[in-house]
Protein backbone atom coordinates (compact mmCIF):
# COMPACT_ATOMS: atom_id res chain seq x y z
CA UNK A 1 0.00 0.00 0.00
CA UNK A 2 3.10 2.47 0.92
CA UNK A 3 4.60 2.42 -2.20
CA UNK A 4 1.32 2.75 -3.99
CA UNK A 5 0.74 5.81 -2.51
CA UNK A 6 4.01 7.37 -3.06
CA UNK A 7 3.24 6.56 -6.77
CA UNK A 8 -0.03 8.37 -7.04
CA UNK A 9 0.97 11.16 -4.95
CA UNK A 10 5.48 11.74 -5.29
CA UNK A 11 4.94 14.73 -3.29
CA UNK A 12 4.16 12.62 -0.04
CA UNK A 13 7.80 10.97 -0.32
CA UNK A 14 9.31 14.41 -0.39
CA UNK A 15 7.22 15.60 2.75
CA UNK A 16 8.18 11.98 4.53
CA UNK A 17 11.90 12.68 4.01
CA UNK A 18 11.47 16.47 5.38
CA UNK A 19 9.75 14.82 9.29
CA UNK A 20 12.33 13.24 11.65
CA UNK A 21 10.56 10.02 13.40
CA UNK A 22 8.33 10.90 16.53
CA UNK A 23 7.36 14.36 15.07
CA UNK A 24 3.61 15.56 15.30
CA UNK A 25 1.58 16.41 12.76
CA UNK A 26 -1.03 18.58 12.05
CA UNK A 27 -2.51 17.74 7.84
CA UNK A 28 -4.96 20.24 7.00
CA UNK A 29 -7.41 18.83 4.28
CA UNK A 30 -6.18 15.34 4.88
CA UNK A 31 -8.48 13.71 2.65
CA UNK A 32 -8.71 9.84 3.48
CA UNK A 33 -5.82 9.93 5.93
CA UNK A 34 -2.97 8.59 3.12
CA UNK A 35 -0.49 10.60 3.81
CA UNK A 36 -0.88 10.78 8.02
CA UNK A 37 -1.00 7.37 7.79
CA UNK A 38 1.75 6.79 5.38
CA UNK A 39 3.63 8.92 7.97
CA UNK A 40 2.91 6.86 11.20
CA UNK A 41 3.58 3.93 9.55
CA UNK A 42 7.28 5.05 8.01
CA UNK A 43 7.98 8.09 10.73
CA UNK A 44 5.75 7.09 13.67
CA UNK A 45 4.43 10.83 13.94
CA UNK A 46 1.70 11.83 16.27
CA UNK A 47 -0.83 13.21 13.86
CA UNK A 48 -4.47 14.57 13.12
CA UNK A 49 -6.04 15.44 9.96
CA UNK A 50 -8.45 18.36 9.38
CA UNK A 51 -11.13 17.42 7.17
CA UNK A 52 -14.74 18.86 5.85
CA UNK A 53 -16.27 15.70 3.85
CA UNK A 54 -17.97 12.78 5.52
CA UNK A 55 -16.76 10.60 3.42
CA UNK A 56 -13.27 11.38 3.99
CA UNK A 57 -13.76 11.28 7.79
CA UNK A 58 -15.22 8.17 7.94
CA UNK A 59 -12.40 6.93 5.43
CA UNK A 60 -9.72 8.59 7.83
CA UNK A 61 -11.22 6.73 10.68
CA UNK A 62 -11.02 3.17 9.07
CA UNK A 63 -7.30 4.17 8.60
CA UNK A 64 -7.09 4.55 12.18
CA UNK A 65 -5.82 8.14 11.28
CA UNK A 66 -7.01 11.11 14.14
CA UNK A 67 -9.71 13.75 12.38
CA UNK A 68 -11.04 16.45 13.03
CA UNK A 69 -14.38 17.39 11.33
CA UNK A 70 -13.98 20.69 10.69
CA UNK A 71 -13.71 23.48 7.64
CA UNK A 72 -9.71 23.98 7.75
CA UNK A 73 -9.74 28.06 7.32
CA UNK A 74 -11.86 28.35 10.20
CA UNK A 75 -11.12 24.70 12.42
CA UNK A 76 -7.54 25.68 12.74
CA UNK A 77 -8.41 28.47 15.25
CA UNK A 78 -9.08 25.77 17.66
CA UNK A 79 -5.51 25.01 17.80
CA UNK A 80 -2.86 26.42 20.06
CA UNK A 81 0.11 28.31 19.31
CA UNK A 82 3.23 26.16 18.39
CA UNK A 83 1.49 22.83 19.15
CA UNK A 84 2.45 21.23 16.63
CA UNK A 85 5.83 19.92 15.25
CA UNK A 86 4.64 20.37 11.04
CA UNK A 87 1.45 21.51 10.02
CA UNK A 88 0.94 20.76 6.48
CA UNK A 89 -1.39 21.92 3.69
CA UNK A 90 -1.05 19.55 0.35
CA UNK A 91 -2.42 20.37 -2.74
CA UNK A 92 -5.13 22.35 -0.87
CA UNK A 93 -3.37 25.96 -1.09
CA UNK A 94 -4.77 27.00 -4.24
CA UNK A 95 -8.54 26.00 -3.16
CA UNK A 96 -8.52 28.15 0.24
CA UNK A 97 -10.63 31.83 0.10
CA UNK A 98 -7.90 33.36 3.09
CA UNK A 99 -4.87 32.37 1.70
CA UNK A 100 -2.63 35.10 3.30
CA UNK A 101 -4.61 34.24 6.73
CA UNK A 102 -4.10 30.54 6.32
CA UNK A 103 -0.53 31.07 5.96
CA UNK A 104 -0.31 32.98 9.05
CA UNK A 105 -2.03 30.06 11.12
CA UNK A 106 0.09 27.53 9.86
CA UNK A 107 3.23 29.35 11.14
CA UNK A 108 1.14 30.16 14.19
CA UNK A 109 0.01 26.36 15.01
CA UNK A 110 3.31 25.14 13.58
CA UNK A 111 6.76 25.27 14.36
CA UNK A 112 7.40 24.39 10.64
CA UNK A 113 4.80 23.99 8.02
CA UNK A 114 5.10 22.22 4.84
CA UNK A 115 2.71 23.47 1.47
CA UNK A 116 2.77 22.01 -1.77
CA UNK A 117 0.70 23.08 -4.53
CA UNK A 118 0.54 22.97 -8.35
CA UNK A 119 3.17 25.26 -10.19
CA UNK A 120 0.75 27.67 -12.43
CA UNK A 121 4.29 29.18 -14.01
CA UNK A 122 4.83 25.44 -15.23
CA UNK A 123 5.44 25.91 -18.93
CA UNK A 124 2.74 23.57 -19.94
CA UNK A 125 0.49 26.07 -17.98
CA UNK A 126 2.46 29.13 -19.53
CA UNK A 127 1.86 27.53 -23.12
CA UNK A 128 -2.19 26.87 -22.73
CA UNK A 129 -2.54 30.21 -21.58
CA UNK A 130 -0.67 32.00 -24.74
CA UNK A 131 -2.72 29.61 -26.63
CA UNK A 132 -5.77 31.46 -25.51
CA UNK A 133 -6.91 28.82 -23.12
CA UNK A 134 -6.74 28.06 -19.09
CA UNK A 135 -4.74 25.38 -18.32
CA UNK A 136 -6.16 21.72 -18.24
CA UNK A 137 -3.85 18.98 -16.85
CA UNK A 138 -3.10 16.31 -14.44
CA UNK A 139 -2.17 18.74 -11.60
CA UNK A 140 -5.57 21.26 -12.78
CA UNK A 141 -7.40 18.92 -13.71
CA UNK A 142 -10.40 21.18 -13.92
CA UNK A 143 -12.13 23.18 -16.19
CA UNK A 144 -12.02 27.11 -15.58
CA UNK A 145 -16.17 26.96 -14.69
CA UNK A 146 -15.40 23.97 -12.41
CA UNK A 147 -12.36 24.51 -10.48
CA UNK A 148 -12.19 24.65 -6.49
CA UNK A 149 -8.96 26.20 -7.36
CA UNK A 150 -9.17 30.45 -6.65
CA UNK A 151 -5.85 30.57 -5.64
CA UNK A 152 -3.11 29.63 -8.42
CA UNK A 153 0.50 30.99 -8.40
CA UNK A 154 4.00 30.36 -9.45
CA UNK A 155 6.59 29.52 -7.15
CA UNK A 156 8.14 32.53 -7.50
CA UNK A 157 4.35 34.14 -6.15
CA UNK A 158 4.62 31.95 -3.76
CA UNK A 159 8.26 33.08 -2.25
CA UNK A 160 6.93 36.49 -2.48
CA UNK A 161 4.16 35.93 0.00
CA UNK A 162 6.08 34.36 2.54
CA UNK A 163 8.85 36.93 2.18
CA UNK A 164 5.60 39.37 2.48
CA UNK A 165 4.58 37.69 5.93
CA UNK A 166 8.17 37.14 7.01
CA UNK A 167 8.20 33.43 6.51
CA UNK A 168 11.22 32.02 5.94
CA UNK A 169 11.77 29.21 3.03
CA UNK A 170 13.86 25.92 4.83
CA UNK A 171 13.38 23.83 1.99
CA UNK A 172 11.97 23.22 -1.65
CA UNK A 173 11.67 20.55 -3.09
CA UNK A 174 10.01 20.60 -7.09
CA UNK A 175 8.97 18.11 -9.37
CA UNK A 176 7.19 17.29 -12.85
CA UNK A 177 6.61 14.16 -13.93
CA UNK A 178 7.14 11.88 -10.91
CA UNK A 179 11.08 13.27 -11.23
CA UNK A 180 12.67 15.82 -9.21
CA UNK A 181 13.42 19.25 -11.21
CA UNK A 182 17.04 21.35 -10.61
CA UNK A 183 17.20 24.71 -13.61
CA UNK A 184 14.76 26.41 -13.91
CA UNK A 185 12.03 24.99 -11.70
CA UNK A 186 9.85 28.18 -11.95
CA UNK A 187 9.01 27.19 -15.45
CA UNK A 188 9.89 22.98 -15.77
CA UNK A 189 8.31 22.01 -12.09
CA UNK A 190 4.51 21.18 -12.33
CA UNK A 191 4.11 20.21 -8.76
CA UNK A 192 6.47 22.43 -5.68
CA UNK A 193 6.72 21.70 -1.89
CA UNK A 194 7.97 24.09 0.63
CA UNK A 195 9.41 23.78 3.78
CA UNK A 196 9.23 26.84 6.20
CA UNK A 197 8.71 28.57 9.14
CA UNK A 198 8.22 32.29 10.45
CA UNK A 199 11.72 34.38 10.71
CA UNK A 200 12.17 35.58 14.19
CA UNK B 1 -27.73 -5.36 8.97
CA UNK B 2 -31.28 -6.21 10.55
CA UNK B 3 -30.33 -8.94 12.84
CA UNK B 4 -31.20 -8.69 16.48
CA UNK B 5 -29.30 -10.29 19.08
CA UNK B 6 -32.91 -12.21 19.61
CA UNK B 7 -34.12 -13.10 22.80
CA UNK B 8 -32.18 -11.34 26.01
CA UNK B 9 -32.96 -11.53 29.46
CA UNK B 10 -31.98 -9.06 32.25
CA UNK B 11 -29.68 -9.75 35.19
CA UNK B 12 -29.46 -8.84 38.40
CA UNK B 13 -26.34 -8.10 40.37
CA UNK B 14 -26.39 -7.25 44.22
CA UNK B 15 -23.99 -5.61 46.02
CA UNK B 16 -23.19 -5.54 49.27
CA UNK B 17 -20.11 -3.18 49.71
CA UNK B 18 -21.29 0.13 51.13
CA UNK B 19 -21.12 3.12 48.28
CA UNK B 20 -20.38 6.29 49.67
CA UNK B 21 -21.63 8.86 46.52
CA UNK B 22 -20.56 12.59 46.60
CA UNK B 23 -22.54 14.01 48.96
CA UNK B 24 -21.39 11.82 51.74
CA UNK B 25 -24.91 9.88 51.58
CA UNK B 26 -23.96 5.95 51.84
CA UNK B 27 -25.85 3.35 50.21
CA UNK B 28 -24.95 0.31 52.29
CA UNK B 29 -26.20 -2.41 49.97
CA UNK B 30 -27.65 -1.95 46.19
CA UNK B 31 -28.76 -3.87 43.06
CA UNK B 32 -28.20 -3.77 39.19
CA UNK B 33 -29.89 -4.38 36.59
CA UNK B 34 -27.88 -5.20 33.72
CA UNK B 35 -28.29 -7.36 30.21
CA UNK B 36 -25.42 -8.22 27.98
CA UNK B 37 -24.78 -9.57 24.40
CA UNK B 38 -22.10 -11.73 22.61
CA UNK B 39 -19.56 -13.48 24.18
CA UNK B 40 -16.70 -12.08 26.35
CA UNK B 41 -13.42 -13.55 24.93
CA UNK B 42 -10.78 -16.15 26.73
CA UNK B 43 -8.70 -12.39 27.48
CA UNK B 44 -11.96 -10.34 28.31
CA UNK B 45 -10.70 -8.10 26.33
CA UNK B 46 -13.82 -7.06 24.22
CA UNK B 47 -15.99 -5.84 26.48
CA UNK B 48 -17.81 -2.79 25.82
CA UNK B 49 -20.21 -0.61 28.00
CA UNK B 50 -22.77 1.06 26.99
CA UNK B 51 -24.24 4.53 29.06
CA UNK B 52 -27.59 5.18 29.13
CA UNK B 53 -29.36 8.58 29.21
CA UNK B 54 -31.84 10.56 31.10
CA UNK B 55 -34.46 7.96 30.54
CA UNK B 56 -32.53 4.86 29.38
CA UNK B 57 -31.66 1.83 31.17
CA UNK B 58 -30.30 -1.68 30.57
CA UNK B 59 -32.75 -3.38 27.68
CA UNK B 60 -30.69 -1.84 25.07
CA UNK B 61 -30.80 -4.60 22.75
CA UNK B 62 -32.78 -7.65 21.36
CA UNK B 63 -36.01 -8.49 22.81
CA UNK B 64 -37.66 -9.95 25.65
CA UNK B 65 -38.98 -14.03 24.96
CA UNK B 66 -42.51 -13.30 26.80
CA UNK B 67 -43.24 -9.81 24.74
CA UNK B 68 -41.14 -9.37 21.29
CA UNK B 69 -42.52 -6.05 20.85
CA UNK B 70 -40.21 -4.56 23.76
CA UNK B 71 -37.27 -4.07 22.03
CA UNK B 72 -34.09 -2.74 23.29
CA UNK B 73 -33.34 1.33 22.80
CA UNK B 74 -30.63 0.93 20.74
CA UNK B 75 -31.04 -1.82 18.60
CA UNK B 76 -30.96 0.10 15.58
CA UNK B 77 -26.87 0.05 16.61
CA UNK B 78 -26.12 -2.98 18.86
CA UNK B 79 -26.24 -6.41 16.95
CA UNK B 80 -24.92 -9.01 14.85
CA UNK B 81 -23.13 -7.02 11.84
CA UNK B 82 -24.06 -3.94 13.62
CA UNK B 83 -21.73 -0.85 14.33
CA UNK B 84 -21.58 -2.52 17.77
CA UNK B 85 -21.31 -5.63 17.01
CA UNK B 86 -22.03 -8.26 19.45
CA UNK B 87 -20.42 -10.95 16.99
CA UNK B 88 -16.98 -9.57 18.04
CA UNK B 89 -17.77 -7.34 21.24
CA UNK B 90 -19.12 -8.49 24.71
CA UNK B 91 -21.54 -5.72 25.06
CA UNK B 92 -22.90 -4.35 28.67
CA UNK B 93 -26.23 -2.67 28.92
CA UNK B 94 -27.27 -1.41 32.32
CA UNK B 95 -30.02 0.57 34.55
CA UNK B 96 -28.13 3.10 36.57
CA UNK B 97 -28.18 3.55 40.61
CA UNK B 98 -31.47 5.51 41.12
CA UNK B 99 -33.15 3.78 37.88
CA UNK B 100 -36.96 2.92 37.79
CA UNK B 101 -36.14 -0.45 35.42
CA UNK B 102 -35.14 -2.37 38.54
CA UNK B 103 -31.11 -1.32 39.50
CA UNK B 104 -31.52 0.35 43.01
CA UNK B 105 -33.53 3.60 43.03
CA UNK B 106 -36.24 5.91 44.65
CA UNK B 107 -38.80 3.22 44.02
CA UNK B 108 -37.31 0.35 45.61
CA UNK B 109 -38.04 -0.70 48.77
CA UNK B 110 -35.55 0.23 51.43
CA UNK B 111 -34.64 -2.68 53.36
CA UNK B 112 -33.92 -0.91 56.32
CA UNK B 113 -37.74 0.70 56.54
CA UNK B 114 -39.85 -1.76 54.45
CA UNK B 115 -40.62 1.34 52.31
CA UNK B 116 -39.81 2.80 49.09
CA UNK B 117 -36.69 5.10 49.76
CA UNK B 118 -38.38 7.95 47.83
CA UNK B 119 -37.46 11.09 48.90
CA UNK B 120 -34.36 9.49 51.00
CA UNK B 121 -32.53 7.91 48.13
CA UNK B 122 -29.55 10.00 47.90
CA UNK B 123 -28.62 12.58 44.68
CA UNK B 124 -26.23 10.63 42.57
CA UNK B 125 -23.64 11.75 40.02
CA UNK B 126 -21.90 10.64 37.19
CA UNK B 127 -18.99 10.20 39.29
CA UNK B 128 -21.19 7.88 41.13
CA UNK B 129 -22.61 5.77 38.44
CA UNK B 130 -19.06 4.95 37.20
CA UNK B 131 -17.91 4.25 40.57
CA UNK B 132 -20.66 1.75 40.63
CA UNK B 133 -20.45 0.45 37.06
CA UNK B 134 -17.19 -0.38 37.43
CA UNK B 135 -18.09 -2.39 40.78
CA UNK B 136 -19.99 -4.16 38.24
CA UNK B 137 -16.99 -4.60 35.95
CA UNK B 138 -15.54 -6.33 38.48
CA UNK B 139 -18.20 -9.02 39.29
CA UNK B 140 -18.09 -9.67 35.26
CA UNK B 141 -13.90 -10.06 35.57
CA UNK B 142 -13.63 -7.06 33.59
CA UNK B 143 -10.84 -4.94 34.69
CA UNK B 144 -10.60 -3.27 31.18
CA UNK B 145 -12.77 -2.23 28.96
CA UNK B 146 -12.39 -1.82 25.21
CA UNK B 147 -14.64 0.47 24.83
CA UNK B 148 -17.35 2.59 27.16
CA UNK B 149 -20.09 4.02 24.81
CA UNK B 150 -22.58 6.89 25.34
CA UNK B 151 -24.98 9.39 24.07
CA UNK B 152 -25.68 12.57 25.99
CA UNK B 153 -25.84 11.96 29.40
CA UNK B 154 -24.62 8.58 28.79
CA UNK B 155 -21.14 10.33 26.71
CA UNK B 156 -20.90 12.20 29.86
CA UNK B 157 -20.46 8.91 32.23
CA UNK B 158 -18.31 7.95 29.01
CA UNK B 159 -16.07 10.77 29.46
CA UNK B 160 -15.85 10.23 33.52
CA UNK B 161 -14.56 6.56 33.14
CA UNK B 162 -11.34 8.10 31.23
CA UNK B 163 -11.29 10.46 34.39
CA UNK B 164 -11.92 8.37 37.31
CA UNK B 165 -10.41 4.78 35.83
CA UNK B 166 -7.53 6.08 33.19
CA UNK B 167 -6.43 2.47 33.05
CA UNK B 168 -9.65 0.32 32.76
CA UNK B 169 -10.71 2.19 29.44
CA UNK B 170 -8.87 1.76 26.08
CA UNK B 171 -11.47 3.73 23.99
CA UNK B 172 -14.32 6.70 25.06
CA UNK B 173 -17.01 7.23 22.39
CA UNK B 174 -18.82 10.23 23.73
CA UNK B 175 -21.91 11.66 21.33
CA UNK B 176 -24.16 14.33 21.57
CA UNK B 177 -22.55 15.17 24.57
CA UNK B 178 -20.78 18.22 26.91
CA UNK B 179 -18.46 18.98 29.12
CA UNK B 180 -20.70 20.43 31.64
CA UNK B 181 -24.38 21.66 31.16
CA UNK B 182 -24.72 25.29 30.00
CA UNK B 183 -27.57 27.93 32.39
CA UNK B 184 -29.55 27.75 29.20
CA UNK B 185 -29.58 23.59 29.93
CA UNK B 186 -29.96 23.51 33.54
CA UNK B 187 -32.47 25.77 33.22
CA UNK B 188 -34.33 23.60 31.11
CA UNK B 189 -33.84 20.78 33.79
CA UNK B 190 -35.26 22.88 36.41
CA UNK B 191 -38.52 23.96 34.81
CA UNK B 192 -39.17 20.31 34.64
CA UNK B 193 -37.78 19.58 37.77
CA UNK B 194 -40.83 22.39 39.12
CA UNK B 195 -43.34 20.85 37.34
CA UNK B 196 -42.78 17.18 39.21
CA UNK B 197 -42.02 19.29 42.67
CA UNK B 198 -45.16 21.58 42.50
CA UNK B 199 -47.13 18.52 41.52
CA UNK B 200 -49.93 18.07 44.52
CA UNK B 201 -49.47 14.30 44.29
CA UNK B 202 -45.59 14.49 44.33
CA UNK B 203 -45.86 14.32 48.12
CA UNK B 204 -42.29 15.60 48.46
CA UNK B 205 -41.23 12.20 47.02
CA UNK B 206 -42.90 10.01 49.61
CA UNK B 207 -45.80 9.83 47.13
CA UNK B 208 -45.33 6.09 46.94
CA UNK B 209 -47.56 5.92 50.11
CA UNK B 210 -50.19 7.70 49.28
CA UNK B 211 -50.44 5.74 46.18
CA UNK B 212 -50.60 8.32 43.85
CA UNK B 213 -48.08 9.41 40.75
CA UNK B 214 -47.42 13.28 39.69
CA UNK B 215 -48.64 12.44 36.32
CA UNK B 216 -48.84 15.81 35.65
CA UNK B 217 -45.50 16.54 36.75
CA UNK B 218 -43.96 14.04 34.94
CA UNK B 219 -45.90 14.71 31.83
CA UNK B 220 -45.11 18.42 31.41
CA UNK B 221 -41.55 17.63 32.03
CA UNK B 222 -41.06 15.12 29.31
CA UNK B 223 -43.07 17.16 27.19
CA UNK B 224 -40.65 20.28 27.79
CA UNK B 225 -37.57 18.25 27.56
CA UNK B 226 -38.92 16.53 24.16
CA UNK B 227 -39.07 19.67 22.46
CA UNK B 228 -35.63 20.44 23.14
CA UNK B 229 -34.50 17.41 22.37
CA UNK B 230 -35.94 17.93 18.43
CA UNK B 231 -34.94 20.46 16.29
CA UNK B 232 -37.01 23.24 14.58
CA UNK B 233 -36.32 21.93 11.42
CA UNK B 234 -37.85 18.41 12.38
CA UNK B 235 -40.87 19.58 14.44
CA UNK B 236 -41.58 21.91 11.02
CA UNK B 237 -41.30 18.84 8.95
CA UNK B 238 -43.20 16.26 10.82
CA UNK B 239 -46.15 18.58 12.03
CA UNK B 240 -46.08 21.64 10.80
CA UNK B 241 -49.32 23.82 12.06
CA UNK B 242 -51.39 20.89 10.48
CA UNK B 243 -54.78 20.34 12.76
CA UNK B 244 -56.38 17.59 13.95
CA UNK B 245 -59.65 18.10 13.29
CA UNK B 246 -58.49 20.54 9.84
CA UNK B 247 -60.18 23.09 11.21
CA UNK B 248 -60.00 25.70 14.23
CA UNK B 249 -62.39 24.86 17.65
CA UNK B 250 -61.36 28.10 19.36
CA UNK B 251 -60.55 25.88 22.45
CA UNK B 252 -57.69 24.97 24.25
CA UNK B 253 -58.39 21.25 23.77
CA UNK B 254 -55.75 19.82 21.49
CA UNK B 255 -55.56 21.48 18.02
CA UNK B 256 -53.03 21.46 16.29
CA UNK B 257 -50.59 18.20 15.42
CA UNK B 258 -48.06 18.72 17.34
CA UNK B 259 -50.12 19.23 20.60
CA UNK B 260 -51.15 15.84 20.64
CA UNK B 261 -47.84 13.99 19.58
CA UNK B 262 -46.34 16.05 22.93
CA UNK B 263 -49.25 14.61 24.94
CA UNK B 264 -49.20 11.75 23.93
CA UNK B 265 -45.23 11.29 24.37
CA UNK B 266 -46.12 13.08 27.85
CA UNK B 267 -48.97 10.49 29.07
CA UNK B 268 -46.84 7.42 27.64
CA UNK B 269 -43.66 8.03 29.62
CA UNK B 270 -45.56 9.55 32.75
CA UNK B 271 -47.00 5.56 32.72
CA UNK B 272 -43.85 4.10 33.43
CA UNK B 273 -41.35 6.27 34.48
CA UNK B 274 -40.45 7.57 38.06
CA UNK B 275 -40.83 11.18 38.96
CA UNK B 276 -37.94 11.04 41.58
CA UNK B 277 -35.53 8.89 39.36
CA UNK B 278 -36.24 12.19 36.48
CA UNK B 279 -35.27 14.38 39.05
CA UNK B 280 -32.07 12.18 39.69
CA UNK B 281 -31.25 12.22 36.33
CA UNK B 282 -31.14 15.74 35.56
CA UNK B 283 -29.71 16.64 38.59
CA UNK B 284 -26.71 14.24 37.85
CA UNK B 285 -26.97 16.34 34.22
CA UNK B 286 -26.84 19.69 35.81
CA UNK B 287 -24.10 18.44 38.18
CA UNK B 288 -21.47 17.05 35.94
CA UNK B 289 -18.72 19.50 35.49
CA UNK B 290 -15.00 17.53 35.77
CA UNK B 291 -13.38 21.01 35.51
CA UNK B 292 -14.95 22.45 38.67
CA UNK B 293 -12.73 21.53 41.19
CA UNK B 294 -9.93 23.07 38.80
CA UNK B 295 -10.82 26.34 38.17
CA UNK B 296 -12.97 25.65 35.30
CA UNK B 297 -10.08 24.71 33.47
CA UNK B 298 -11.27 21.37 30.77
CA UNK B 299 -7.47 20.82 29.74
CA UNK B 300 -6.52 20.30 33.01
CA UNK B 301 -9.20 18.05 34.05
CA UNK B 302 -8.49 15.96 30.93
CA UNK B 303 -4.98 15.55 31.68
CA UNK B 304 -5.23 11.87 33.70
CA UNK B 305 -7.09 10.50 30.57
CA UNK B 306 -5.43 7.83 28.47
CA UNK B 307 -8.25 6.60 26.82
CA UNK B 308 -8.92 7.34 22.96
CA UNK B 309 -11.52 8.92 21.98
CA UNK B 310 -14.08 9.15 18.95
CA UNK B 311 -16.26 12.42 19.85
CA UNK B 312 -19.44 12.67 17.50
CA UNK B 313 -22.02 15.76 17.28
CA UNK B 314 -25.19 16.15 15.07
CA UNK B 315 -25.52 19.28 13.49
CA UNK B 316 -29.19 20.11 14.29
CA UNK B 317 -28.84 19.25 18.30
CA UNK B 318 -29.19 22.77 19.95
CA UNK B 319 -29.56 20.67 23.40
CA UNK B 320 -25.88 19.37 23.06
CA UNK B 321 -24.49 21.49 20.37
CA UNK B 322 -21.24 20.70 18.30
CA UNK B 323 -19.78 23.24 19.76
CA UNK B 324 -20.01 21.63 23.46
CA UNK B 325 -18.53 18.91 21.66
CA UNK B 326 -15.67 20.74 19.73
CA UNK B 327 -14.67 21.97 23.46
CA UNK B 328 -14.20 18.35 24.69
CA UNK B 329 -12.32 17.62 21.49
CA UNK B 330 -10.04 21.25 22.51
CA UNK B 331 -9.20 19.75 25.77
CA UNK B 332 -8.07 16.56 24.59
CA UNK B 333 -6.01 17.83 21.70
CA UNK B 334 -4.44 19.92 24.40
CA UNK B 335 -3.40 16.67 26.09
CA UNK B 336 -1.92 15.07 23.20
CA UNK B 337 -4.95 12.59 23.46
CA UNK B 338 -6.05 10.55 20.45
CA UNK B 339 -8.97 11.82 19.03
CA UNK B 340 -11.43 12.24 15.66
CA UNK B 341 -14.56 14.55 15.58
CA UNK B 342 -17.54 13.68 13.42
CA UNK B 343 -20.05 16.24 13.41
CA UNK B 344 -22.92 14.36 11.76
CA UNK B 345 -25.70 16.45 9.30
CA UNK B 346 -28.95 15.63 10.82
CA UNK B 347 -31.97 17.10 10.86
CA UNK B 348 -33.54 15.49 14.06
CA UNK B 349 -32.08 17.31 16.78
CA UNK B 350 -30.42 15.71 19.64
CA UNK B 351 -32.59 12.76 19.38
CA UNK B 352 -30.39 12.19 16.52
CA UNK B 353 -27.78 10.08 18.33
CA UNK B 354 -30.72 7.69 18.66
CA UNK B 355 -31.52 7.63 15.05
CA UNK B 356 -30.37 5.84 12.21
CA UNK B 357 -28.30 7.79 9.68
CA UNK B 358 -26.00 6.48 7.43
CA UNK B 359 -22.72 8.48 7.97
CA UNK B 360 -23.16 8.37 11.84
CA UNK B 361 -23.71 4.28 11.73
CA UNK B 362 -20.28 4.72 9.19
CA UNK B 363 -18.43 6.52 11.22
CA UNK B 364 -19.62 4.09 14.37
CA UNK B 365 -18.82 1.09 12.12
CA UNK B 366 -14.93 1.85 11.20
CA UNK B 367 -14.09 2.85 14.43
CA UNK B 368 -15.03 -0.05 16.20
CA UNK B 369 -13.73 -2.03 13.95
CA UNK B 370 -10.57 -0.40 14.25
CA UNK B 371 -10.93 -1.41 18.15
CA UNK B 372 -12.05 -4.73 17.58
CA UNK B 373 -9.07 -5.12 15.37
CA UNK B 374 -6.81 -3.94 17.94
CA UNK B 375 -8.16 -6.57 20.58
CA UNK B 376 -6.89 -9.43 18.19
CA UNK B 377 -3.40 -8.02 17.45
Amino acid sequence: MNSSIIESRPDFAAIAAWIPPGSSVLDLGCGDGSLLRYLRETREVQGYGVEISDANIAACIANNVNVIQSDLESGIADFENQSFDFVILSQTLQATRHTEALMNEIVRVGREGIVSFPNFGYWKNRLQVLLGNMPVSDELPYQWYDTPNVHLCTLDDFEFLCAHLHIRVLGRHVMAGGRNVHAMPNLLGSTAVYRFRLDV
Amino acid sequence: MNASVGIVSAQRASFDTPLTVKSGAVLPRYELMYETYGTLNAGKSNAILICHALSGHHHVAGFYADNEKNIGWWDNMVGPGKPIDTEKFFVIGLNNLGGCHGSTGPSSIDPQTGKPYGASFPVVTVEDWVESQARLATLLGITQFAAVIGGSLGGMQAMQWALSYPERVRHVLAIASAPHLTAQNIAFNDVARNAILTDPDFHSGDFYQHGVVPTRGLRLARMLGHITYLSDDAMADKFGRELRSGKLNFSFDIEFQIESYLRYQGDKFAAYFDANTYLLMTKALDYFDPARELDGNLNRAFAAAKAKFLVVSFTTDWRFSPGRSREIVHALLHNKLDVSYAEISSQHGHDSFLMDDEQYFSVMRNYLDRVAQEGVA
